[in-house]
């Protein structure tokens, strides 16, 4: 019974990386970009979240709503992670992607070098949570048998990932943002002879993106404990969540996370280094797999299949 | 029709060849005249040439940006270890440990080359922590607490730094002159033209797979020989030392800031690499914080880096790797 419990922890966990997943995912799928910053921008977001909660003191001036304060926080950290998002396409993308194919893949670790140096400059080494602001949420669980339980922050984390992929589909599907954005990933250059500004649609996609790597981040700093080299990790269990789901399908990337988080948490059982071993592991299986021609059938979102 | 004729040998190229020998002489008799403390240094700077021109080898020329290179740094240290602990003295280990992650390289490459841009730069550092965390496991490294190379114990500190020393050179000019011959020869000039435009390489025939798989298992083997190196130097093996990402963070400065895709760039950009490290390294983050600023920034303005931008405009070019189409009246037309 215990192993299904870990089971079931890895399909929770699994909610987590696909939430990760999505910003990478959808840029991917835009701009044809690997951001290597986005684990980084995700931990930003943590320490974004953390600087104000510290700063205003709301978990205590709201009494007994003082856990609901980095939710509140959240709804200024957000824009401000968009914000970001938008500036990273207009300083950086926007340049690297018209230098030709290796200058993003340049460029963005570039970016997360700094942004890994800058944290550890401003924040420090140590380790930081946002568990503690957020009340019983944290460690709140129910138990379904003696064994067998589910957390409300993973159940929470789940559903939002849930939320987050379907109404990216939605906006997707039927709006006109949308539909922009789609046709922009499909033809870049030949959208701006429709009146399509096609910088615009890439900022766009770019704040949506750092918006949700921020989400992720967040959700990151309260599940666990986050530190300013934490990005990377974050930046491979994403990556590997998109390959295994199959790359450029929103869908997918849940069921990638799910994947990976239960491989891991197997892992886990054998051998306590053996989460992180199993992860890479199936992530590589999968890959040999797809790379020497099986078809894993997935639901795809309305973009084009991914440019081999 | 002018009438032309293809120059390799420009008088400029001959004479910095003739300098590069000089130099090469001088610092083969190093350790007998430098203090200890430059020789350790040059050590170093052997080991930076080797990793930024490796890593151009694999990005400028194969157009592979791999952020996992630190894969074959650790398993170079990692064999090493291995073959030492097995009773190998300790020369022969070295070779034998490069010799053997070369040879590991040839199926790593035959999956990974299928990736394509941030797919293969990605994919390649999950196999470096893969690498990581599966090494950990082995008892004889004791996680991440590491090992020593205890076999080095049996030399003198003053033999092992000039051995270290030599041993370091000559893989630097084994693995450079690799690179030199295989860019004069017919492989050569595939590669460039795969670094150009691969599409359009391809489809004049390029056998675009084959220069990517020599490239690929180069810079494999040239960093393992770094890892080796970088073993006998530090004597001590930590995993997460040998696999750390910071690996790549260098190697992509070097490479980037001196040239992608020239011969010399990434040497210039060792020495750079080398001498900013040596002034600013005690600032620690901030040294770091800078290498990144720099980097994005040549990577967004500057993107054929310091040598690139000094052979587009003046011509130069100080080692023969490429040709001069010259007219017969002495027009330069390159």
């Amino acid at each position: 019974m215990n192993f299904l419990n870990q089971v079931l922890q890895g399909a929770m966990l699994g909610g987590f990386y696909a939430l990760v997943a999505c910003g990478l995912s959808f840029l991917f799928g835009v701009m044809r970009i690997i951001n290597l910053a986005h684990g980084s921008l995700a931990i930003l977001g943590a320490f974004l979240l953390l600087g104000m909660l510290n700063a205003t003191n709301w978990p205590n001036t709201m009494g007994d709503y003082g856990y609901l304060a980095p939710f509140v926080c959240l709804a200024i950290v957000l824009p401000v992670m968009a914000a970001i998002g938008w500036a990273l396409q207009f300083l950086v993308l926007d340049r690297s992607l018209r230098a030709g194919p290796l200058i993003p893949v340049l460029s963005t670790f570039g970016v997360a070098v700094i942004l890994d140096n800058g944290m550890f400059e401003t924040y420090g080494a140590n380790s930081n949570s946002l568990g503690p602001f957020i009340g019983d949420l944290s460690f709140g669980s129910w138990n379904l048998t003696d064994t067998i339980y589910i957390g409300q922050l993973d159940a929470l984390i789940f559903g939002t990932a849930v939320v987050v992929l379907g109404g990216l589909q939605l906006m997707l599907t039927y709006t006109k943002l949308g539909r922009t954005i789609r046709a922009t990933a499909d033809a870049p250059d030949v959208v701006g002879l429709i009146g399509v500004n096609q910088k615009l649609v890439f900022s766009a996609a770019a704040a949506i993106a750092v918006m949700l790597t921020g989400l992720a981040g967040v959700f990151d700093g309260m599940r666990t404990s986050f530190a300013p080299y934490d990005g990377g990790t974050l930046l491979i269990f994403a990556f590997e969540t998109v390959v295994i789901g199959g790359i450029g399908s929103l869908w997918g990337t849940l069921v990638g996370g799910v994947v990976l988080g239960v491989a891991q948490n197997i892992g886990a059982e054998i051998n306590p280094a053996g989460f992180q071993i199993a992860g890479h592991l199936t992530f590589l299986v999968i890959l040999i797999f797809r790379t020497f021609g099986f078809k894993i059938p997935l639901p795809r979102l309305p973009f084009r299949k991914a440019a081999a | 029709m002018n009438a032309y004729k293809v120059e390799r040998w420009t008088r400029q190229s001959v004479f910095f060849s003739a300098a590069v020998g000089a130099l090469l002489l001088v610092l083969a008799v190093g350790p007998l005249v430098f203090p200890p403390g430059i020789t350790d240094r040059l050590t170093t700077l052997f080991i930076y040439i080797i990793l930024a021109a490796m890593w151009n080898a694999l990005a400028g020329y194969g157009g592979l940006v791999s952020i996992g290179q630190q894969l074959f740094i650790g398993l170079g240290g990692y064999a090493l270890i291995r073959i030492s602990n097995a009773g190998v003295p300790m020369f022969p280990a070295l070779i034998l440990a490069i010799v053997i992650i070369a040879l590991v390289a040839l199926p790593i490459g035959e999956l990974m080359l299928r990736l394509r841009g941030g797919e293969f730069a990605i994919g390649m550092w999950v196999l470096a922590e893969l690498a990581h965390f599966s090494i950990n496991l082995d008892p004889l490294i004791q996680g991440e607490t590491g090992t020593s190379l205890l076999a080095l114990n049996a030399f003198t500190p003053g033999a092992r730094r000039a051995d270290i020393y030599w041993m370091g050179l000559a893989l630097m000019i084994l693995l450079l002159g690799t690179l030199f011959v295989l860019l004069r020869g017919k492989i050569g000039a595939s590669i460039q033209a795969i670094r150009d435009d691969e599409i359009a390489a391809a489809s004049v025939g390029v056998k675009v797979q084959n220069g990517k798989r020599v490239m690929f298992v180069l810079a494999a083997g040239g960093c393992a020989a770094a890892g080796v190196l970088n073993l006998a130097t530090t004597i001590s093996y930590q995993p997460h030392a040998f696999f750390g990402i910071q690996w790549t963070a260098y190697m992509l400065f070097m490479a980037l800031v001196g040239g992608l895709g020239t011969f010399e760039g990434p040497i210039i950009g060792a020495i750079l690499f080398f001498s900013m490290e040596t002034f600013f390294g005690a600032t620690g983050v901030l040294y770091l914080i800078g290498l990144g600023v720099v980097a994005l920034g040549f990577a967004l303005f500057i993107p054929r880096g310091i040598w690139g931008e000094v052979e587009a405009r003046f011509g130069v070019r100080l080692l023969p790797v490429g040709y001069f189409l010259k007219m017969v009246e002495g027009e330069k037309v390159k």
